[in-house]
């Protein structure tokens, strides 16, 4: 078994911090893994990504082929497209969230964007503020997209959970609380499609 | 022991950390900072007396790690590719004094640029100066080279390179950790007195004698075991393939063996007896290198009268930029798969400095005071604000290396161009642009210094900064007149007294220095965050 993982979004939105809950999850479960990451400039407002890797075979490239990416998760949907040629044509998902994070001024015409996650045959569109909302955690986000594509992992929603909690923990029981009910929220998209 | 999760620059960190290291010395740099940063952070480290503090450049950090090894200690050494020029003049010299204590330097190269200026490869640092590369292909190994660098370092008493590359740097996998940290070595003095003398008749010696190293630093590429040599039938292509090249390489034959020989190389100099052995057995030769063409052109030769030698020379492979396993597979003439093409309407996201940044004030007053100077006066450094460069503050016209906003702006004033103005952050202040302000006085130039102090390393991520609290008592010290020493609050509502300042510096015919002072937010909001945390 194997999945090959793209995070992305904008610096600040949370890509990294999603990248390294799978991370921990998947280690918990004794699978291989390697996780590229952006740091240093780009990490300034720019796009942000970070190739993740599972399997329980030994691992030999840190960034995923193109054309064998399993899913794209993004929390920003001109994000998601930015990574096309690394999806699978046959297989590959997208799992986004549908309001867009706009910093420049050549955004272009959101439902051309949209229309364009749609394109691809497997994809969750979905507005994951107002799930993050309905949950109180209004910054978590990058937790309910997460938690969508979460049915895609084949990692159990526990062993997520735990990740968060062993991550968030010196944060307090009410982030990390916050971040596990986010996280079910998006699970609970994911399951009514 | 447990496998941890560690980014390429946390496995060196906690294998120096394991192998005894006695101290880090660094300056910040993409892809380099996390290893310094580890070791800061590191309980253990703390617990063993490990120094690790930021230097005040690659220069000084090396020459404090050379000086430590003098003592008979490990030391480290850290940087981004380009780091490694400012540290040139000590990197190349301490190859000829050779090490005591083992001694590494670590180049974290940046192919494609992602954070930098340009995609030098360091392997031609190590070649220049004949001494050891080790190039990591993985997180596993980059821990364990490091153990060997430093038994490397002490066996023939030369300073290693380990060279990385940002995959290698920013990429997390698990490692295991060696049974035992070993203990840090005592002072032990070098046993010739005159080893670290660089007088020309003991240089000569010492030049003779590092020569004579090359051989068992062959032998020793030849038989410790990074290089491998894996033998495969069909013989029409023999790879080469260095540091991470051998992870795209594989990637390839996920499901299936690799059909043609393979010289996995992770430690230089070259193993020419393997690398004989392919030549001789193999139609053509691939070079797989991240990085510039150094071993293709080698192998190749000048006159390029062999066999064939595909790599990035021939197009095989792009000229720049990354390797990945397509383009490896397509330098293999192997189907490789496609996604789907980017759409169209996909617009770029570059970085841009953040909302509240002192930056965006200090650029909109000195925008506003050289409207009526006209375009190409203001001479800028490397950092954020760097950033300036893009629409919508386009304030900025150079950005070439640490420090050169001062001379270039200088040197454009001895030109005649009026007036001129360089922009340059307090950390890249006391990094490289001190001895040029220095050049300005001296020579009294009329230039306006603009010393943007936001109290920190902002663009690799918040590290302290050695200007922090001394930027006025340098600058009146170099012999600014502290008349002209003037320092302004970067803030929205200041905004008219600062443009007024500005101008004023602007019209002076000498050396004035201006402080835009105001903390990085950032920076500012991890102070806050921490605080709370300590709560």
């Amino acid at each position: 078994m194997k999945i090959d993982i793209i995070l992305c979004g904008v610096g600040g939105m949370g890509a990294l911090s999603s990248a390294a809950i799978i991370s921990k999850a998947a280690l918990s479960m004794g699978m291989y893994m390697k996780q590229a990451e952006t740091h240093g400039m780009s990490q300034r407002g720019g796009d942000v990504q970070s190739h993740l890797r599972l399997s329980d075979q030994p691992i030999a490239s840190d960034l995923i082929p193109e054309g064998e990416c399993d899913i794209i998760l993004s929390v920003e949907p001109m994000e998601a497209l930015r990574y096309l040629p690394f999806l699978n044509r046959e297989t590959g998902w997208i799992i986004t969230n549908q309001n867009p994070f706009v910093n420049i001024p050549n955004y272009p015409d959101l439902d051309a964007v949209l229309g364009e996650v749609k394109k691809i045959k497997n994809h969750i569109l979905f507005d994951a503020d107002a799930i993050a909302k309905e949950v109180n955690n209004p910054i978590g986000t990058n937790m309910v997209v997460l938690g969508a594509a979460s049915k895609y992992l084949r990692i159990d929603i526990e062993k997520l959970e735990d990740a968060v909690r062993s991550i968030f923990g010196k944060k307090g029981d009410a982030v990390v609380d916050a971040n596990i009910s986010a996280l079910r929220a998006g699970r609970a998209v994911a399951d009514k499609m | 022991m447990d496998k941890l999760l560690l980014l390429g620059d946390e496995a060196i960190a906690q294998g120096a950390i394991d192998a005894g290291l006695s101290g880090v010395f660094a300056y910040p740099g993409t892809p380099s900072t996390e290893i310094t940063e580890y070791i800061q952070d590191s309980k253990q480290a703390k617990e063993l007396g490990i120094r690790s503090n930021w230097a005040a450049n690659e220069k000084t950090a090396m020459e404090a790690a050379l000086g430590m090894s003098y003592a008979g200690k490990r030391a480290m050494f850290c940087c981004k590719h380009v780091g490694i020029n400012v540290a040139a003049d000590p990197f190349m010299n301490s190859a000829i004094t050779g090490a005591n204590g083992g001694l590494i330097y670590i180049a974290a190269d940046d192919p494609s640029m992602h954070s930098s200026q340009d995609e030098q490869d360091s392997r031609f640092y190590g070649d220049f100066a004949l001494i050891p590369v080790l190039e990591p292909s993985n997180q596993q190994e980059a821990y364990d080279m490091v153990h060997y660098g430093f038994e490397l370092s002490e066996k023939f008493h030369v300073p290693v390179m380990m060279r990385i590359t940002t995959r290698m740097a920013h990429s997390r996998a698990g490692v295991v950790r060696k049974e035992s940290v070993k203990n840090q070595n005592k002072i032990t003095l070098p046993e010739k007195k005159n080893q670290f003398i660089l007088l020309p008749a003991n240089a000569r010696v010492q030049y003779r004698e590092l020569l004579a190293k090359q051989e068992g630093l062959i032998a020793a590429s030849e038989n410790d075991g990074f290089n491998k040599y894996i033998d495969g039938k069909d013989k029409s292509i023999g790879i080469v393939a260095c540091g991470i090249s051998y992870n795209y390489l594989m990637e390839n034959f996920r499901d299936s063996e690799c059909p043609y020989p393979v010289l996995k190389i992770s430690q230089y100099p070259m193993p020419e007896k393997l690398l004989n052995k392919l030549y001789d057995e193999c139609e053509t030769i691939l070079v797989l290198e991240e990085g510039q063409p150094l071993y293709e052109r080698l192998i190749k030769g000048l006159l390029n009268k062999g066999k064939q030698v595909k790599g990035r020379l021939d197009g095989s492979i792009p000229r720049t930029g990354e390797l990945s396993p397509n383009l490896v597979g397509k330098a293999l003439g192997m189907n490789v798969k496609e996604g789907f093409p980017v759409p169209e309407l996909l617009a770029p996201r570059p970085p841009k400095l953040c909302d509240g940044c002192p930056h965006i004030d200090s650029y909109t007053a000195l925008n506003e005071a050289m409207k009526s100077y006209g375009e190409y006066k203001v001479f800028a450094d490397i950092g954020c604000y760097t950033l300036g460069a893009l629409p919508p503050l386009k304030a900025i016209y150079t950005t070439v290396d640490m420090g050169a906003s001062i001379t270039m702006a200088k040197g454009a004033a001895e030109a005649d161009l009026r007036p001129t103005v360089a922009v340059i952050g307090d950390s890249t202040f006391t990094h490289s642009g001190m001895t040029g302000l220095l050049d300005c006085v001296v020579d009294n130039v009329p230039v306006t210094v603009m010393i943007l102090d936001n109290g920190i390393t902002g663009m690799t991520g918040s590290q302290k900064s050695s200007a922090t609290g001394r930027i006025e008592s340098i600058c009146q010290g170099i012999g600014v007149d502290p008349e002209h020493i003037r320092v302004i609050n970067p803030l929205p509502s200041k905004l008219e007294e600062n443009i007024k300042v500005i101008q004023e510096e602007l019209e002076y015919q000498g050396v004035s220095v201006i402080i835009p002072r105001r903390e990085c937010i950032v920076w500012a909001n991890k102070k806050r965050k921490m605080a709370k945390k300590a709560k």
